[in-house]
Order: C-alpha cells, then sequence, then structure tokens
C-alpha cells in the first residue's frame, strides 16, 4: 500500500501484478478490496470479470466483464481501505483519522503507540503518517481480533510498520520498553484514564496524546486524569458533511416570465450525459445549470476527541 | 487551584448563586494606579492577581466555578504564560485561523488535515500542488514528506505564488530541497498532448477561444524551449463573465488561463522565481511519463473548474485528488465536468464541521465561539476511463 523502499518511489504508476491486493471500484458506494488471483474470477451484477485480464494493467484501468460491465481497479490507499475493511468493531473515518494525524504531530520517523487496535482503521493511516522510519505499536486485548488486525496489515505491506501486540492496556499500562522515547499516544479505549499515567511515562517532552471516547462522562474523567501530567488539554468533535449535486435546467413556462422553474435531469450520480435536457425543455430559453445541496444522511456524532501535551519538567 | 476539592465544595457552590451581586464596578477595592505602584515594585504577576482577590469585596460570594473563572482571566492579563513551541503544521494553521484567515484563504486546520489526507500525501510521494494559501499547504506537505518524495507547486503564467508561510516551517535543507516550482507550461508539452484534454477544451469553452500567442488551442502549454527562462502561458478569454467578480486578485500579476481581464500580448520572459527553486528537467521528464502521485488544489480566489481540467491529466492514474475552495458552487461546476468527462471518480464534496469543548467538572459544554466555516473539498481519484488502452500516462 505505501511505498517504503526507495527504489520503488513512485509505484503507484505500477501495473497490477497477481498476489496484489486492489481495490475494486463498483459504485462510489459501493467497493471491494480483492486478491488478484490467476485464474480466479469476480462476479457482480455487471458480469464475471476475469482477474488474469487485470495483470498487466495500470492501476486505475477500467476492465470489462464477461457480458460488457465494467468496473475500476484502484490501488489501496489508507483512505480507500477504511471505507472496504470488514469491521470486527466501530471503526474510525476519515474526518476523524486526518485531524488526529495532525494534531498528534505525526510526521514520518515518529513512534508512535495505539490502543485499541480494533479494525487497523486508524493504524493504517498512522502507518502512513510514520513511513518509511517510524513505527506503530498497536495494542489489543482481543486476541482473534489483534490477528485479524496483523494478517491485514501483512496484506496490506505494512508489517514493517506496525508491530500489534496483545495487550490489556488498561490493565497492565504500555510496556516498560517505550518509556520516554514515544513521540505520540492515540487511546480509544473505554476507561482510557486508567491507561493516562502509564502513557504519560511513554511520552518524550513535549509529547502529545490523544484520547477518543464517544460518551463526555468518559471525556470528563479523561480530562480529569490529563491535568495531573499534561497541559494544553483541548477537547473537540469533527464531523464531514457531504454534498450532492444534480444538473437541471431553469426554464420560463409557457412563455410567461413572471417565474422559473427547475427541471432536475432525472438521473443517478455516475452516469451523467452533459447533452441530455429532458423532453419537452425549450433549449433557447432554458439555462443549464448545477445545484447543491446537502446529503440527506449525514453522521451526527462519532466521538470526542481530546488532545493533551506533556508537561515540561 | 483548578480542580473542585471535594464534595462539601460542591455542595458549597450548588447553593450559591448570583442574584446579590450588582455590578456597579464597585467591587475591586484596588485602582489602577494601586496596581501600577505594585507593578513598580516589582510584584509578580501572581501576587497582583492574589491581590485583587483580597481586595474584591463580592469575591467571597461567588460560586467556586466563578471564583475559578475570575481567577482565570486575571491570570490572564497581569500574568500570562507563553509557551515556546516547534512550528508544526498544527500550530502554524491555528495561528493564521484565528488572526489573518484571510491569507490563508480560510483554511481551518481540519479542512487542511483532510486535503493531506483525501490526497494520500505520504513518503515517497510526488505531489503536485496549486498554493495559493501562502505556502500553508506546501510546508504541510513536505512535512508529511519528511524529506522525500516532492512537492511541486505549479502555477499558470509567469509569476509563481507567494510560500512565505513555508519559511515559518523552519526546515532542515534536506526538506527545503524537496520543494520545487515549475510553472504548467513547464510541466507540460506540445508533444505529449492529452487528447481527452483539448475535447474538454472544445466542450468548455463552445463559443470561440482568444488564443493571445499562437494559432493552437490554448489547451496546449508552449513548448518548453529548456533554457531557464520561463515564458508565459497563453492567457484565455472564458465567455463565463461570472467569473471576473471572482478574480478579486490582481495584486500578483496572476495570468491564469481564467483572467480574461489580464490580457498579456507580449511573450514575457523571467528569470528563475523565489521562493523555492525550479524543478529539474530531470524531474520534469519523469513527472512526464509516470505523472504525478497526487494533486491538491488550494486556489481559493480561482475559478477552479478549468485548472482541475488541466492538472487532472498530469496524474497517474489511480492516483487520488483534493481540491478546496472557499466556495461551494465553483466545486458543484467542478464535479459535474468531471462527471461528465469521466476522467474520475469516487467524486464527494465535503464541508468539514469542527467544534471545541469546554470541559471542566460540572462546567462541560460547546465552547460559546465556534468556526462557522472552513471552505470546502471536491475529492476523487483519477481514472483510465478508456478500456481498450491505459498504457502511458495519457
Amino acid at each position: 500500500m505505501l511505498s517504503i523502499d526507495p527504489s520503488k518511489k513512485n509505484s503507484f504508476q505500477r501495473f497490477i501484478s497477481d498476489g496484489d491486493l486492489v481495490i475494486v471500484y463498483e459504485r462510489h458506494d459501493n467497493m471491494k478490496a480483492v486478491k488478484v488471483k490467476k485464474g480466479s474470477e469476480l462476479q457482480n451484477r455487471f458480469g464475471v470479470f476475469k482477474h488474469s485480464d487485470w495483470i498487466g494493467k495500470p492501476f486505475g484501468s477500467k476492465v470489462l466483464s464477461s457480458k460488457g460491465g465494467f468496473v475500476y481497479i484502484l490501488a489501496p490507499t489508507p483512505e480507500l481501505w477504511t471505507l472496504v475493511l470488514s469491521h470486527r468493531t466501530q471503526i474510525l473515518y476519515i474526518a476523524d483519522i486526518s485531524f488526529v494525524i495532525s494534531y498528534l504531530e505525526i510526521v514520518p520517523g515518529c513512534v508512535v503507540l495505539e490502543s485499541g487496535t480494533g479494525s487497523g482503521s486508524l493504524t493504517t493511516s498512522l502507518a502512513r503518517a510514520v513511513a518509511p522510519s517510524g513505527h506503530v505499536h498497536t495494542f489489543d486485548f482481543h486476541e482473534q481480533r489483534a490477528g485479524l488486525a496483523r494478517d491485514d496489515f501483512e496484506r496490506n505491506g505494512l508489517s514493517n510498520l506496525v508491530t500489534v501486540a496483545v495487550r490489556d492496556i488498561q490493565g497492565e499500562g504500555f510496556p516498560d520498553e517505550f518509556q520516554g522515547i514515544i513521540d505520540s499516544v492515540f487511546l480509544d479505549l473505554p476507561q482510557p484514564w486508567l491507561a493516562i499515567p502509564s502513557a504519560a511515562r511513554m511520552l518524550k517532552q513535549d509529547g502529545v496524546i490523544c484520547s477518543f471516547s464517544p460518551c463526555i462522562e468518559q471525556v470528563q474523567r479523561s480530562c480529569e486524569a490529563l491535568r495531573s501530567n499534561f497541559t494544553d488539554v483541548r477537547t473537540f468533535e469533527v464531523l464531514l458533511r457531504t454534498y450532492e449535486i444534480q444538473e437541471g435546467r431553469i426554464q420560463s413556462s409557457d412563455g410567461d416570465e413572471s417565474y422559473r422553474r427547475i427541471t432536475h435531469t432525472r438521473r443517478k450520480r455516475q452516469c451523467i450525459s452533459s447533452e441530455d435536457n429532458g423532453e419537452n425543455t425549450d433549449k433557447a430559453t432554458s439555462i443549464p445549470t448545477v445545484m447543491a445541496r446537502p446529503c440527506q444522511e449525514a453522521r451526527g456524532h462519532t466521538g470526542y476527541l481530546t488532545f493533551a501535551r506533556l508537561n515540561c519538567q | 487551584m483548578g480542580v473542585q476539592e471535594g464534595g462539601d465544595r460542591q455542595l458549597e457552590s450548588e447553593s450559591k448563586d448570583n442574584r446579590a451581586l450588582i455590578d456597579n464596578n464597585s467591587a475591586q477595592n484596588l485602582s489602577s494606579e494601586d496596581i501600577d505602584a505594585m507593578r513598580r515594585d516589582g510584584a509578580t504577576g501572581d501576587e497582583i492577581v492574589e491581590a485583587l482577590i483580597a481586595n474584591s469585596s463580592t469575591y467571597e460570594n461567588k460560586t467556586v466555578f466563578s471564583q475559578e473563572k475570575y481567577k482565570r482571566r486575571k491570570q490572564k492579563k497581569y500574568a500570562p504564560k507563553v509557551l515556546l513551541r516547534r512550528p508544526f503544521t498544527r500550530s502554524i494553521c491555528e495561528a493564521y485561523f484565528k488572526k489573518y484567515p484571510n491569507r490563508i484563504g480560510f483554511l481551518r486546520i481540519d479542512t487542511l488535515s483532510l486535503l493531506l489526507s483525501f490526497a494520500n500525501i505520504s513518503a515517497y510521494s510526488d505531489v503536485l500542488l496549486v498554493d495559493m494559501v501562502g505556502g500553508l499547504l506546501t510546508g504541510a506537505v513536505a512535512e508529511r514528506l519528511g524529506g522525500t518524495g516532492y512537492v511541486c507547486n505549479t502555477y499558470f503564467g509567469g509569476t509563481s505564488h507567494s510560500l512565505d508561510i513555508a519559511r515559518i516551517f523552519n526546515f532542515s535543507s534536506e526538506f527545503d530541497s524537496r520543494i520545487v516550482q515549475a510553472s504548467y507550461s513547464h510541466l507540460c508539452s506540445a508533444e505529449s498532448l492529452d487528447e481527452e484534454g483539448s475535447k474538454m477544451h472544445e466542450i468548455d469553452h463552445p463559443a470561440g477561444i482568444q488564443s493571445i500567442i499562437g494559432r493552437e488551442s490554448s489547451t496546449k502549454c508552449v513548448p518548453s524551449t529548456g533554457s531557464t527562462q520561463i515564458q508565459e502561458a497563453q492567457s484565455l478569454r472564458n465567455d463565463n463573465s461570472s467569473l471576473d467578480e471572482e478574480l478579486g486578485n490582481t495584486k500578483e500579476n496572476l495570468s491564469s488561463g481564467q483572467e480574461g481581464l489580464h490580457e498579456n500580448n507580449a511573450t514575457i520572459t523571467y528569470k528563475a522565481v523565489n521562493p523555492g527553486k525550479q524543478a529539474s528537467p530531470d524531474a520534469i521528464k519523469m513527472w512526464k511519463e509516470k505523472g504525478f502521485n497526487s494533486l491538491i488544489v488550494a486556489a481559493p480566489e480561482l475559478e477552479v473548474d478549468s485548472i482541475v481540467q488541466k492538472l487532472i491529466p498530469l496524474l497517474s492514474y489511480s492516483a487520488p485528488f483534493a481540491i478546496y475552495h472557499q466556495f461551494l458552487q465553483p466545486l458543484a461546476t467542478c464535479m459535474h465536468k468531471l462527471q461528465s468527462s469521466k476522467m474520475a471518480i469516487g467524486l464527494q464534496i465535503s464541508e468539514p464541521w469542527l467544534r471545541e469543548y469546554q470541559v471542566l467538572p460540572s462546567r462541560t459544554h460547546p465552547q460559546m465561539q465556534m468556526s462557522g466555516f472552513g471552505g470546502y473539498i471536491l475529492s476523487g481519484t483519477r481514472i483510465c476511463n478508456n478500456s481498450e488502452n491505459c498504457n502511458g500516462n495519457q
């Protein structure tokens, strides 16, 4: 997923090979991760796709099925991965992920601790942020989930950047070997205040911690715990509102100029053609227009993000 | 004295309220002259705050919360603490957003973070940027590259954009060397003309193109002469007159492809512009062959549609892009055109929302002040729509 080898620089331009993990894009809300295997096939409502047809094509290609349907084959990125990964737990999405990485000041070379690993959504982005010389140590107390996450990172080529360990951070704290060498800590735990003292010992001077909690009561207890060793405690909420667009034509009605109606060209998002203009529209008196409005479905809450910086000693 | 001390105090504070407190400016017995005298005598800020509390007739009658708030306010005024921090994207962006948001095009930190994620900025990436937010974006991208890959800042016309804010990051020379510039005309050449690009051009400007230099279609770039001097790209007149209102920014002498008001007829040659060195011919050649890994455009005052049409063909296939704009409508138009041309998939317009909270015992609530606006982002991924031939970048 990431090019960590300088000789493979600009590797996104490389071609699809047997054994690659790719993202098959059917529609904007319908994507899946597929491991390319010669001889295998992908079946969906657009037809049957042979993997061997993909091999040798560049990522980003349009590929055809037996009956002429098509999909796109994309190179995996942490963003696409977040949208296709299998949810073993509730995951973090791009709005929270991107804000966390900025606010934790994670740059290449950083060493980062994370608990819990969950489904590895954030972990994948953390790996990208620390590459090529940093490392992410992630901990989960659930052995099976830790194993599944480890498999995912392996499949995505991230094993050199991410180490998964099974450990109950709330009960035992972080391992002593990390004391004083950690740049950033991220906690997504039910009782993060139990892990905060240990996190404080792990962090370098000026290190930053972030705790993600869905409930405000958790946030309150975390902030109290943070005030002993940390400064600059700040809590945020981040959300994304998405917009949809629609093509239409503004037309006068029956020659009467007193009001103008907007007719919507009735079509789905993906297949807009700029020529279509509806049957009864008089081209001479109608103006093509593109209108935007927020999507009806919106996420109202994911969790609160609390950041703090280790106090100077 | 920030934290609630125990159950008793909590009960005490719950029974107090402010019904008897009258605001007639007579509560404080120390005058401003008294305070100045204390200052001259060398009293510390904390001592002044203590004195103010001791001389306040209403202090004891306040609730605990109110007392804390009072003390914090006085401390802020008389005993401010200043912390020196390393410059990082987060602090630089927040500082500018607070004080000079228009210099960074109202790019808020959560929006900036999203741009970096949507565009998959990572080590070893070759990133194409249009940075008209003072260099903040350039700095943020360079920070994520960690001294690897390249940030190529491009511009239309002869003058590059100011990248002063990138200097605040205090990058090492290794990081600095990854930040380069190349004008759009330099980045493409007549040989590798994209057929898609010229077809697109016809759809955009059906009413006839006014090319100032030469008779060729205006999406073609002037062939690079190979010298270090940059030739000005042709400006073209766009029919859409609403653009004229949006383009207020004539100060920087930008002659982008859309600025029909600014018709420089002459072919002006410039010396290499600072800051940031010009991209080497080798690098430009490599980018022409392989394409860039990602594109971010932050041109909050320009009409993005044409810029995006020109720059997306410079990306490799499957490369993600993120376009930032202050206004929604230009992005809607841009998205629509991209959908029609089938140059990109996964298109999404997002509006980031950010709210900060005050978290204190019994006093937890969102902060009273909130940023109402941090811009919009159009994101997507470039694809090859031709199922027959996707080889080569164009």
